[in-house]
């Protein structure tokens, strides 16, 4: 220890969003590992209660409050911390953290900034400064100019020679960031970029040049050391949060590598960095030339994924480094004795492979480029880049069996796979397959996509072994050399039999069983290897472990005592993020303080489970069947748990159970009962109890049967081998038909389900954690959004305030009773709706759900603890603390990505559209809703609100909210409907008008030009047509960055909230 | 490009293991040692310090760059560390079948063939490692078809004498005149010299250099057992008695410990990687090294005009020597870098200005 510090604040990055992930909640759990470490008090800032360093014995004080210099000021203001933390909460703590220090907050307060200097990192974040900065020390960047207006930029542009691309500054992940081809894309562009931002930087295009990133670390002795580098396998103009990367690189010579590291470190000594930082370069494939792209003076999605690639703790170190320690005072933490003043050498190869999520949003864009869009990632580690690549592509898990034997991709013609090569989107990487089979040459692929030849030949062996394998249709005909060369080349048992079975009428999926076991008998099995940081070069007590078929030996023998096996929760994507990892990390706390070993199977870089420190054993491997087993068989624990970790474990549940794995808690029996929507039916049927009519139907005529007995709205949900048409909501016969047409393959093999949509219901939800059957802890919240929106996208209320007693009481009823009859032993989630007192079961899941953690901390008492505890048998006290104790009220709110998703319109449906929550506490439910909505990023606004409110009934509803915004003096625009309204209700408002109309005043001006600071817009119903009237003014306000609401109830929430001006309580978790 | 499967590898404690041969179709034996570096082979391969030796390289893809072309300045191959391979044989994991490099003018494979030396791929590299780290370097042969090779043994063949230059080279035109005794120098040595205004004198090993007039005398890098190196030894304690600036690197720090009355001995395994750290004594100050080399100085022995200069942070090693008055130094690792880091590059800056201050007087 260096310097004295008592209380360190840390700033945390709040919701995940697109370009800022779980990574963060990975580095701000190492730092305040560090810190407790040093036996210095902590006080966390972050509103994302799901996020595992939100956790009591991770920091002692922890703030469910906005990242944002109004909260951070108020909390110095109380804690009197003496020294804060800003790089380990992402640019969200960092912009958050400059801002604090511009204004004098922390020096009014007395407070050091630990690590970096800020005014080294306003140095790196001014993209000009910085150019120049770099300049003066010989380092050449690309050649750019600092503009402050659109006019400027199209000057500079025609400077420079198109294309040119167009970055902000101070935004994350790229966004406002583009290619500009001509003029006009630049100009459009351009004035988009503006509204984020005062400045923006045009720079000469290098696309097609190679990326290369470096991880810097450096002490304030000024000793320096690069962790490790990456490699875009995508060319320059593909964003690295978009690319799939490998690390070390594999197409550096020595020259190129060493040149790369010593300019990074000359940079890190410029600016001044203490602690870690990230620097980015274009690479010429055609000489010697480098530009640095930009500089991270932050741990960042990158620093995360090295640490993970290597097994260097960056963020543990960075905040060692940030006290004042030297590297050489720090030990390696995986070997235990060495120093951790090293670079890592790599036995092994790891390919990073984003993972999106396009398909669940309407109209959005599937091209991928300089601005981010994927929402989560997976790291694959092998001994061959095929290997890599191959476990890679399935642990993304959509669909995909790895690089090849897959279904084929809707590609038409040779010229639109070119241009699916030219223009990437999502799934270029499978257009490469497409490309090789048929008959494109690496010259033509390269010269379409840019991407190393190295990386194409890679893939040509994994396609031409493919073609070998599909000559034959029995396994046992393989020679055993080539089916051993098969599994060292990264082919799953399943991709085998896929294409051995092709056009056999075999099951796939019964046949790569058989492959299993021909496999075994033939003694053709995978080795347990160690991540060591120093290529076995000395002894490692490591626990980070992966599979590969490239070794002839077991680095570890099984984990000694008893043991127990959690699956994780795989990437990070819609509908499954970091409460699951939350889940996940606490089921192995809760085992291993009972005397088990904990073995984690994981594969995303961007969680604290895959933190080799979280467990005992650590497979960063896929949670595919196949993997799955390899482990299981080689450990053989006493017990697997496959609960905590999302849907990914819990549908492997059945096949675990039949291939005689012990599945810890709830029987797989009861799982599958659960979730097979049959089975389910015929169960509630069974205890008579109610659930929305629904039926799996294989026709047309079928369809429209079930439409007239229940008439419309219904929701349609599509096999997902439709793709191109998501669950929808059906509104009358031509919407019906249309969506059809996009579902023809309706058929007995891919039926649609059809069921019935009750509108303006209630949607409530219990968590709850069984005993044998008897629910030991239950947590009951509502929906403040009525049904039709996703649960994952509604605001939750926390205990539910606005029940009758008799909702709950049968509410509590239904869930015993399906409970005792799914006999369960751990965490479960029912969701229900509720009209005029009539309840519905619409869903079950036997297993943690994503409010887990919201309503574990609300209560603060810790479901998966307990849930943990039955699963290994313990016995386990009813929590005497009822929801009537809690004087307090929390929300979960919905963070979106909306701006980063191009033309995606921002509505709610049934679909799941968010990538984040926060979850925050009040002393009563409007602060709580307050503090909620301006922690994902809404502003209290202070003029002007444009009010848009749609059907009549949310009309009627934002009557009062409008009456009390015009009382509070707030001035109102409205479209013509809303206006004529408000009007024969006494309410002033000035008319806009629509789009479409072209007449002034205009509504797309007064958002372009953000004279309005709240636009609430509530669709017409969710029908295409009656979306795409608004859609105009949605987008509008999503990309002129003002805050916008889609739904009436939520809507009337937060007016109410900040229309009652009350002060806002700053209290700390532990203070409620 | 044919596979062959008929060839392995068989180590000294009865180990056998099999893998597919990529290089020359024929037989080796040396001296079985481990690289942890994650680039750079051709950089390692041509390193004089490997004669005799059998290489394991650790990290498992290689040959994705090809090998660069036969460009030469100041009469020194650009791309590589000698005129030739060095290293015996070489083992790998996985072979890259097609490279893609700009500057790649042939395959590793092809090069591998032209300079006679085997190769095997298909290995258990990290198994392998892990045998030698524990059993220590050992003696091995590559087995090709069963045919014997011939046996050669680093600890009693004198492979200095089989790297080092046979007659006395000189290059470049500038200012200061190196004389620079050659144990089997890597060409980044003399290029990293020249740099920095010198005429670089390249003498054999055994060349009395101190009938010569230079302003800075530099040992070498070099293979194997430095006490074999009687002659440079017998020199050098000559050299040292006099107030000339010296610097030496790897081979070169063992040789002027030994000639200061210091002792040697063989580690365990060695030290060859990229990423060795260093503390220099006194100091915070720590630098990321390259290192090639399976001997080392015993600091303990050194005597009293002696200080430790740098000393290796994983297992304390001594890394360099500096005397105490006199401007001799020397380091266990490779300041001039090719392949690997060049954090330590100012060791040459130091150098010369010794000389500059030497010859202010």
């Amino acid at each position: 220890m260096k310097e004295k510090f008592r209380k360190i604040l840390l700033l945390g990055s709040g919701a995940l969003k697109i370009g800022e992930a779980g990574e963060f909640d990975y580095s701000g759990s190492q730092a305040l590992k560090a810190l407790k470490e040093e036996g210095i008090e902590t006080v966390l800032i972050n509103p994302n209660i799901a996020t595992v360093q939100t956790s009591e014995e991770i920091a002692d004080k922890i703030y469910f409050l906005p990242v944002t210099p109004y909260f951070v000021e108020k909390i110095i203001e109380k804690e009197k911390p003496d020294g804060v933390m800003l790089s380990f909460g992402g640019q969200t703590a960092l912009n958050c953290g400059i801002e604090l220090f511009k204004t004098g907050v922390f020096e009014k307060y007395s407070v050091k900034i630990l690590g970096t200097p800020v005014e080294a990192v306003i140095e790196t974040e001014d993209r000009e400064l910085f150019a120049n900065k770099l300049k003066s020390i010989d380092v050449k960047t690309i050649d750019s100019f600092a503009v402050n207006s659109v006019e400027d930029a199209v000057v500079s542009a025609a400077k420079l020679g198109y294309p040119v691309i167009i970055r902000s500054g101070f935004t994350l992940g790229g966004q406002g960031s583009g290619f500009c081809s001509d003029e006009k894309e630049l100009a459009e562009q351009a004035t988009k970029a503006f509204s984020h931002t005062n400045q923006i930087l045009i720079e000469k295009s290098l696309k097609g040049w190679k990326e290369i990133e470096y991880e810097v670390v450096r002490d304030k002795y000024d000793n320096c050391i690069t962790v490790c580098n990456m490699e875009n396998f995508d060319p320059l103009g593909i964003h690295t949060g978009e690319s799939i990367v490998v690390a070390p690189s594999q197409t550096l010579s020595n020259h190129e590598y060493h040149k790369l590291r010593e300019i990074a470190i000359k940079i890190i000594r410029s600016i001044g960095i203490v602690g870690e930082c990230n620097v980015q370069y274009a690479l010429d494939t055609h000489s010697d030339d480098y530009r640095v792209i930009e500089v991270n003076a932050r741990l960042s999605r990158s620093s995360a994924l090295a640490s993970k690639a290597t097994g260097y703790p960056l963020a543990f170190v960075a905040a060692k480094l940030a006290f004042g320690y030297g590297l050489y005072e720090l030990k390696n933490s995986v070997t235990k004795n060495t120093s951790a003043c090293f670079e890592p050498a790599l036995d092994y190869i790891v390919c990073k492979i984003p993972r999106w999520d396009l398909g669940k949003f309407k109209g959005v864009s599937k091209q991928i480029g300089s601005s981010m869009k994927s929402v989560g990632e997976v790291m694959a580690i092998g001994r061959n880049f095929e290997e890599a690549i191959q476990k890679g592509l399935r642990m993304i898990g959509q669909g995909m069996h790895g690089f090849v034997g897959n279904r084929e991709l809707e590609i038409a013609d040779a010229s639109t796979l070119e241009n699916e090569l030219k223009n990437p989107t999502d799934s270029r990487i499978f257009a490469i397959e497409e490309a090789f089979a048929s008959g494109m040459d690496i010259d033509k692929i390269h010269a379409l996509t840019n991407i190393d030849k190295w990386f194409l030949f890679k893939l040509r062996n994994v396609h031409e072994l493919s073609v070998k394998l599909s000559e034959f249709s029995d396994i046992k005909e393989l020679p055993d050399g080539f089916l051993l060369e098969l599994k060292k080349n990264g082919f799953s048992d399943f991709q085998i039999s896929k294409i051995l079975c092709a056009n056999s009428g075999k099951d796939v999926t019964e046949y790569s069983l058989e492959i299993r076991n021909y496999r075994k008998t033939k003694n053709i099995l995978p080795c347990v290897k160690q991540i060591d940081t120093l290529a076995a070069e000395y002894p490692a007590p490591t626990n980070y472990l992966y599979v590969t078929y490239n070794g002839s030996e077991n680095d570890v023998l099984p984990e000694e005592g008893k043991k127990i096996t959690v699956l994780g929760s795989g990437a990070y994507c819609i509908g499954s993020s970091v409460e699951f990892d939350w889940c996940s990390v606490n089921a192995l706390n809760t085992i291993r303080k009972n005397g088990y070993k904990g073995i984690m199977i994981n594969y995303n870089p961007e969680t604290v489970s895959t933190d080799y420190d979280s467990c005992d054993r650590l497979y960063f491997e896929e949670l595919s069947y196949e993997r799955v087993m390899d482990i299981l068989e080689y450990e053989n624990p006493d017990g697997v748990i496959v609960s905590t970790g999302g849907q990914i474990p819990n549908i492997l549940a059945p096949r675990l159970h039949k291939a005689g794995v012990r599945i810890l808690g709830t029987s797989a029996v009861s799982i599958d009962n659960a979730e097979d929507r049959h089975k389910f039916s015929s169960l509630l049927d069974k205890l008579g109890v109610d659930q929305p009519k629904w039926k799996e139907l294989t026709s047309m005529e079928e369809i429209k049967q079930f439409v007239s007995s229940t008439g419309y709205p219904v929701l349609v949900r599509p096999s997902y081998v439709l793709s191109g048409a998501a669950m929808n909501i059906v509104s009358n016969d031509t919407e019906l038909e249309q969506f059809l047409k996009l579902a023809s393959k309706v058929s007995k093999k891919y039926p649609v389900v059809v069921s019935e949509f009750i509108e303006n219901a209630k949607e409530l939800e219990i968590d709850a954690v069984a005993k044998d059957g008897e629910i030991m802890a239950y947590a009951i919240s509502e929906h403040i959004e009525f049904a039709g929106v996703h649960s994952g996208d509604a605001t939750i209320v926390f205990p539910a305030q606005k029940l009758y007693i008799e909702t709950i009481r049968r509410i509590k009823k239904i869930s015993r009773q399906i409970s005792g009859e799914l006999k369960i032993s751990g965490p479960f989630n029912i969701q229900f709706l509720a009209k005029d007192n009539d309840i519905k079961v619409i869903e079950c899941n036997l297993r943690a759900s994503r409010s887990f953690p919201f309503v574990s901390k609300v209560l603060k008492t810790n479901f998966i603890e307990i849930a943990a505890e039955i699963m290994i048998g313990m016995e386990v006290q009813k929590p005497v603390k009822s929801i009537f104790d809690l004087d307090y009220v929390g929300i979960k709110a919905p963070q979106f990505s909306f701006s980063r998703l191009q033309k995606a319109d921002p509505v709610l449906g049934v679909e799941m559209a968010s990538t984040g929550e926060v979850g925050c506490l009040g002393e009563d439910y409007y602060e709580a809703i307050l503090k909620a909505m301006l922690s994902v990023g809404y502003k209290i606004p202070e003029n002007n609100i444009l009010l848009s409110t749609g059907p009549a009934r949310s009309t009627i509803e934002l009557l009062n909210s409008a009456r009390m915004l015009s009382e509070n003096g707030y001035n109102l625009f409205a479209t013509a409907d809303t206006h004529n309204f408000l009007n024969a209700n006494g309410i002033e408002s000035t008319l806009l008008h629509l789009p479409g109309d072209n007449k002034s005043p205009n509504v797309l001006d007064y958002i372009q030009n953000r004279i309005v600071e709240l636009v609430v817009n509530i669709p017409m119903s969710l029908s295409k047509d009656a979306l795409d009237s608004d859609y105009k003014i949605r987008r509008a306000a999503v990309d002129f960055n003002v805050p916008l609401i889609t739904n009436s109830r939520l809507a009337s929430a937060f007016i109410y909230a900040f229309c009652r001006k009350e002060p806002v309580s700053i209290k700390s978790w532990q203070e409620f | 490009m044919p596979v062959e499967n008929n060839i392995k590898l068989v180590l000294h404690n009865g180990l056998v293991i099999k893998g597919k041969s990529f290089g020359h179709p024929s037989s080796t034996s040396g001296e079985v040692v481990f690289n942890t570096a994650m680039t750079g082979y051709p950089e390692s391969l041509t390193d004089p310090s490997y004669k005799g030796q059998i290489l394991i390289l650790t990290y498992p893809l290689v040959g994705n760059y090809g090998v660069p072309s036969d460009e030469t300045e100041n009469d020194l191959l650009l791309n590589f560390e000698s005129e030739r391979i060095h290293v015996s044989g070489l083992i790998i994991s996985d072979y890259s079948f097609h490279m893609s490099h700009w500057k790649a003018g042939k395959s590793l494979s092809q090069w591998l063939n032209e300079n006679n030396v085997p190769a095997i791929y298909g290995v258990d590299t990290r198994m392998l490692t892990k045998v030698i780290r524990e059993y220590g370097t050992m003696q091995g042969k590559i087995v090709y078809e069963n045919k014997e090779p011939e046996h050669y043994n680093i600890e009693v063949a004198h492979p200095v004498r089989e790297v080092s230059c046979k007659e006395v080279l000189t290059y470049g035109s500038g200012k200061h005149k190196i004389a620079l005794v050659d144990c089997g120098v890597k060409y980044n040595i003399i290029r990293r010299l020249l740099k920095r205004d010198t005429t670089v004198v390249r003498v054999p090993w055994d060349y009395d250099f101190n009938k010569l007039d230079y302003d800075g005398l530099f040992i070498s890098n070099g293979p194997g057992d430095p006490k074999m190196c009687t002659d440079t030894i017998n020199n050098l304690t000559k050299a040292i008695k006099n107030d000339k600036p010296v610097f030496g690197i790897c081979l070169g720090n063992q040789l002027l410990c030994l000639a200061s009355g210091g002792d040697t001995y063989k580690l365990k395994y060695g030290h060859r990687s990229h990423n060795q750290p260093v503390i220099k004594s006194g100091s915070e100050k720590c630098y990321i090294t390259s290192q090639n080399h399976g001997y080392a100085v015993d600091s303990r022995s050194l005597g009293n005009d002696w200080s430790v200069f740098f000393t290796n942070l994983n297992d304390n090693t001594n890394e360099g020597l500096i005397h105490k008055k006199k401007m001799i130094f020397s380091t266990q690792f490779h300041p001039e870098a090719s392949s690997g880091p060049t954090d330590t590059d100012f060791l040459f800056d130091m150098f010369i200005d010794n000389i500059k201050k030497h010859k202010k007087g």
